[in-house]
């Protein structure tokens, strides 16, 4: 099916693929500002988004057929010129990513609409378009400064974007203030690691970088010192525990639409920067062997998945509730790359992917939520699965994959994961994922068991289904999450081949 | 039809009752006859299913979830006796659903309706499971159907209740029977249901233990003390609730799991070689033990048959973990007499509640005068559940004695035979007070419904009362048939 949609694709389009999967956002972004309307806009980011996710399907056809996918930005060779590199990892990013974006895009209008001053839309979409473009743009990059570009031109439009919701309730602004202060700490961590990498090797390439460190003493300080401010850097973006602190209030007061696309995208891409380096840039052996990244990592993801997730049964917020599960739910991915095993990997890369699905689908529920009943109190849920139906479904069946049960997505990852942590030896963890899940049985539960069972608080409040942009892409991606559960081979495919692609120096063969 | 058409059919046509009711949701009486018509439907392709096992086993593959997850179905004997009794007192619950739900003018019948149609569904996956995988899959959706069912009532009383067994049900299955299941998979290379053991000869004996543990806890289902108390608190439930799925489906659906993992996961030899084997049979005794005890003390009568429902379920994880073929043999035979009776007893408390309103042992005296047929099924059932012959109860009790012998574990004997003393101190009271009251007993509390219990929740628990009788005589042949499944060993 993929070669027949990609071979009635533009030839100048198959051919470009890589450049373009960044570029058309990018200049779209520029145009929105010209616009007449939001309503033009959202087009043009409906066009972007889908234009992107098309450029990544083109890339995972070839992907599959070259192994690398290699494109040198203006003609100038790697390892002077910008290289942009897709292989087996980063492409599943790439289609995460824009394959959110398409969905998000479509969702985004009436909650958009509803939640942002008229005359702001076309900067809205315009903000939204060009974080997309550097989401995409982190995910797709084969060099180490050219990474730090993206991450900082996505980093400043959220910002902004989490700023924006300050219309609707004047704490997004401190959150958003918070979220500069720290993301920038982070980012500016992350250029240094760069800088020590680049006095020590001398090339910013990242496949060369590969290949100059492995054959650098193990013992060299400015690469050890690289490597630190390099995790410490990402850990901030990627809310790994205790760098998370940013997330619960930017997640909590952002516009809706916001939160959704960030939690199913922004914090996956800063794990997949972690992959990148953890296992291509710096030698998986160096990583665990040398290094032993597993005694830093391990204790990080298991705190998280312990304390984060108590902390969501206590939240009284339905958003910071799910901000508070989403740090918890990094703490199983990144005990997923702790093992430093295949097979920890891609369960750990496939639970990401399963996580951008169902935390996808919850935020777009809340957003319905609060759409039609201005709320995201839990106790403002109460009796909501009467009166909306359609949006408590998919936000129920949603909530069961969190928890993992079976015939979900999240059964299907968690499952992976306790297998890899038991063929490791690593019952402790296991122990961890487990009593983890028991408390998200308790904080979904406790939701779950408002919205069916409790009787609704303010009955008078006007009740109804969401709109139906809405509701397509929410049920898109309920049923994504319940096709996982029953048939993961083609994404364990996928994962598996990103866990493979990770173990080769530099991603893959040039 | 072929035999895997007749599974998928079996699967299937729950799930069309449960279509059915929600087109036909509007008008109670269609309503009402899509469950009669899914339910006959289903007993009679279970029948048609299980009389074509002779021609040799049969299997479905429904494909893979994943790589190593594949659902898959088999039936063998003792799933298929599990199968016919699920499905078969589902009939007779479903004109008693009927009768009580409309007697008591409770409201949200649909949903009532479609959670039963959905946790038969549930049933029968486990019943027909050819994997541990798919076994637990069925086991959570038994889980999650019958959550609403229990919260039915919608006061704080029911949710309280209904969160009690959601939560200790959720969390033993995914905190130690998923475990035990990944684990499995790890160590014995496959999921798949073997003859013999899938683990014999692959483990250890320290790991054998920790599995066996996390295996008879995790499935919280068969009420294994300590976590037995979801189910005194799943009582707040309707009583065909707590008849058929309290008393048939879903405790039966753990203490099959734990045969299914006793004869089919460990096997045996391997069972009777680990040192934990004989750990769960001592926490098995205590359970009978100490819940019969319990049930002595309660006085709510569905209370009391909850205790007593834990501990006659101990009796099957004691037949497992016994070890030799008539251990294996008694717990499964348990599985099919306890049922009747025990569906009996829930079915004549729920009479007596639409009756007269009545919930406590203490003012039920004297009540048999009035409701004769009722009272007369339960001292039938009381009776069959102490394991007095002719009746179903005293076959499983034989064969678990001899079990016990044989392993050498004369100590279940001596508690076995404790037990049926208990059982009948805290059961044959009821029925003797109730017909035959002391002299200066005061009348007991009028009915509330002028015309008494509604025909069918009369007539329901008479014919699985004669059912106890019936189940006497047939249980040498569902011996025969069941050898083969044992034969294993």
């Amino acid at each position: 099916m993929l070669e027949t949609i990609v071979s009635a694709l533009p030839d100048l389009m198959v051919a470009n693929a890589a450049p373009l999967l960044v570029v058309v956002p990018l200049i779209l972004a520029g145009i929105c500002v010209f616009t007449p309307n939001g309503r033009t806009a959202w087009g043009l980011t409906i066009l972007g988004s889908v234009s992107s996710f098309l450029c990544a399907l083109i890339l995972l056809l070839q992907v599959g057929t070259y192994g690398v996918v290699s494109y040198h930005l203006g003609g100038f060779a790697p390892p002077l010129g910008i290289e942009f590199r897709v292989d087996g990892l980063n492409v599943l990013f790439l289609l995460l990513v824009t394959g959110m974006g398409v969905l998000a895009a479509v969702f985004s209008w009436p909650t958009v609409a509803a939640e942002i001053r008229v005359e702001k839309h076309r900067l809205f979409y315009a903000a939204h378009l060009i974080c997309f473009t550097g989401l995409a743009g982190v995910a797709i990059t084969g060099d180490a400064f050219n990474l730090f570009v993206f991450l900082e031109i996505s980093s400043i439009s959220t910002y902004v974007l989490v700023a924006l919701g300050g219309t609707r309730d004047r704490r997004a602004l401190p959150a958003a203030f918070n979220y500069l202060i720290m993301g920038t700490i982070g980012a500016t961590f992350f250029v240094i690691g760069v800088g020590f990498l680049y006095a020590a090797t001398g090339t910013l390439n990242m496949v060369d970088m590969a290949e100059r460190l492995a054959v650098i003493d193990a013992g060299n300080r400015a690469v050890v010192a690289g490597f630190a401010f390099i995790m410490v850097g990402l850990g901030v973006k990627a809310a790994i525990w205790p760098l998370h602190q940013w997330l619960p209030n930017a997640y909590a007061y952002a516009p809706s639409f916001v939160t959704m696309f960030l939690s199913a995208t922004a914090t996956k891409v800063a794990i997949y920067a972690v992959v990148r380096f953890g296992f291509t840039v710096f030698a998986p052996e160096y990583t665990f062997e040398t290094l032993n990244i597993t005694y830093v990592f391990g204790p990080l993801a298991m705190i998280a998945m312990l304390v984060c997730s108590f902390q969501a049964v206590f939240q009284t917020d339905m958003r910071r509730m799910l901000a508070y599960s989403s740090v918890a739910q990094v703490g199983y991915m990144l005990l997923g790359i702790a093992i430093g095993t295949s097979a920890g990997l891609s369960a750990g890369l496939f639970h990401l992917v399963n996580h951008g699905l169902m935390k996808g689908a919850l935020f777009m529920a809340v957003a319905g939520v609060v759409l039609t009943y201005q709320g995201t109190r839990i106790s403002d849920f109460a009796g909501l699965g009467r009166a909306a139906p359609l949006t408590m479904t998919a936000f129920a069946i949603a909530g069961l994959s969190l928890i993992g049960m079976p015939l979900t997505a999240g059964f299907q990852s968690k499952w992976y994961l306790l297998q890899a942590m038991l063929d490791g030896g690593w019952g402790l963890a296991a122990v961890v994922v487990v009593a983890s899940s028991f408390l998200a049985v308790i904080y979904m539960g406790r939701v779950l068991q408002a919205v069916f069972f409790q009787a609704p608080v303010n009955p008078r409040k006007i009740r109804r289904e969401a709109p139906a942009l809405l509701l397509i892409p929410l049920w898109g991606l309920t049923l994504a999450t319940l096709y996982i559960g029953v048939q993961a081979d083609w994404v364990i495919d996928l994962v598996q081949a990103a866990a493979q692609a990770s173990f080769v120096p530099g991603g893959g063969i040039r | 039809m072929s035999p895997e058409a007749l599974i998928l059919t079996v699967l299937f046509i729950p799930l069309l009752t449960v279509m059915a009711i929600f087109v036909v949701k509007s008008i109670p009486d269609l309503r009402e006859a899509a469950t009669l018509m899914g339910a006959i439907s289903l007993f009679g392709a279970v029948i048609w299913l299980v009389a074509g096992l002779g021609n040799g086993p049969v299997e479905l593959v429904l494909g893979q979830a994943a790589p190593g997850l594949v659902f898959a179905f088999k039936l063998e004997p003792l799933g298929a006796l599990f199968a016919l009794v699920a499905s078969g007192l589902w009939i007779i619950n479903s004109f008693y659903s009927i009768g009580y739900m409309r007697g008591n003018r409770e409201r949200n019948q649909t949903r009532f309706y479609i959670c039963f149609a959905l946790a038969l569904f549930g049933a029968m996956g486990v019943a027909m499971a050819g994997n541990l995988f798919t076994l637990f899959v069925f086991y959570e959706v038994l889980t999650l159907s019958t959550y609403p069912l229990v919260a039915h009532k919608g006061d704080a009383n029911a949710q309280r209740g209904a969160q009690i067994y959601l939560m200790t049900l959720l969390g033993t299955s995914i905190g130690l029977f998923l475990v035990a299941v990944v684990w499995t998979s790890s160590l014995g290379g496959s999921l798949d249901f073997v003859p013999g053991g899938l683990l014999a000869g692959k483990i250890g004996p320290v790991e054998a233990s920790i599995l066996l543990l996390l295996f008879a806890f995790g499935i919280g289902k068969a009420a294994l003390m300590p976590f037995h108390f979801w189910l005194p608190n799943a009582m707040v439930a309707p009583t065909p609730v707590s008849a058929l799925l309290h008393a048939v489906a879903v405790v039966k659906a753990g203490v099959f799991a734990i045969l299914k993992v006793a004869i089919y996961i460990f096997g045996a030899d391997l069972l009777s070689t680990t040192p934990a084997t004989d750990w769960v049979l001592g926490v098995a005794c205590f359970t009978i033990i100490v819940s019969s005890l319990i049930a002595l003390t309660k006085d709510n009568l569905k209370a009391r048959l909850a205790y007593s429902t834990i501990g006659q379920l101990a009796y099957v994880t004691a037949g497992a973990m016994l070890a030799n073929e008539a251990g294996f043999l008694g717990g499964s035979m348990q599985i099919a007499a306890h049922a009747m009776g025990k569906i009996t007893l829930f079915m004549c408390a729920g009479a007596i509640y639409v009756a007269t309103g009545l919930t406590n042992i203490s003012d039920m005296r004297g009540l048999g005068k009035r409701m004769p047929w009722v009272f007369g099924a339960f001292f039938v059932a009381s009776l069959s559940i102490i394991g007095v012959p002719p009746l179903a109860g005293g076959w499983p009790k034989f064969q678990l004695l001899l079990g016990a012998f044989e392993g050498g574990h004369g100590y279940v004997a001596w508690v076995l035979l404790f037990s049926s003393l208990l059982n009948i101190a805290y059961l044959l009271p009821i029925p003797i007070l109730g017909l035959m009251p002391p002299k200066g007993t005061p009348d007991p509390a009028p009915y509330k419904r002028p015309e008494g219990a509604p025909r069918f929740v009369v007539m329901a628990p008479v014919v699985t009362a004669a059912g106890t009788l019936v189940l006497f005589f047939l249980m040498g042949q569902i011996a025969d048939f069941l050898a083969p499944a044992m034969g294993g060993i």
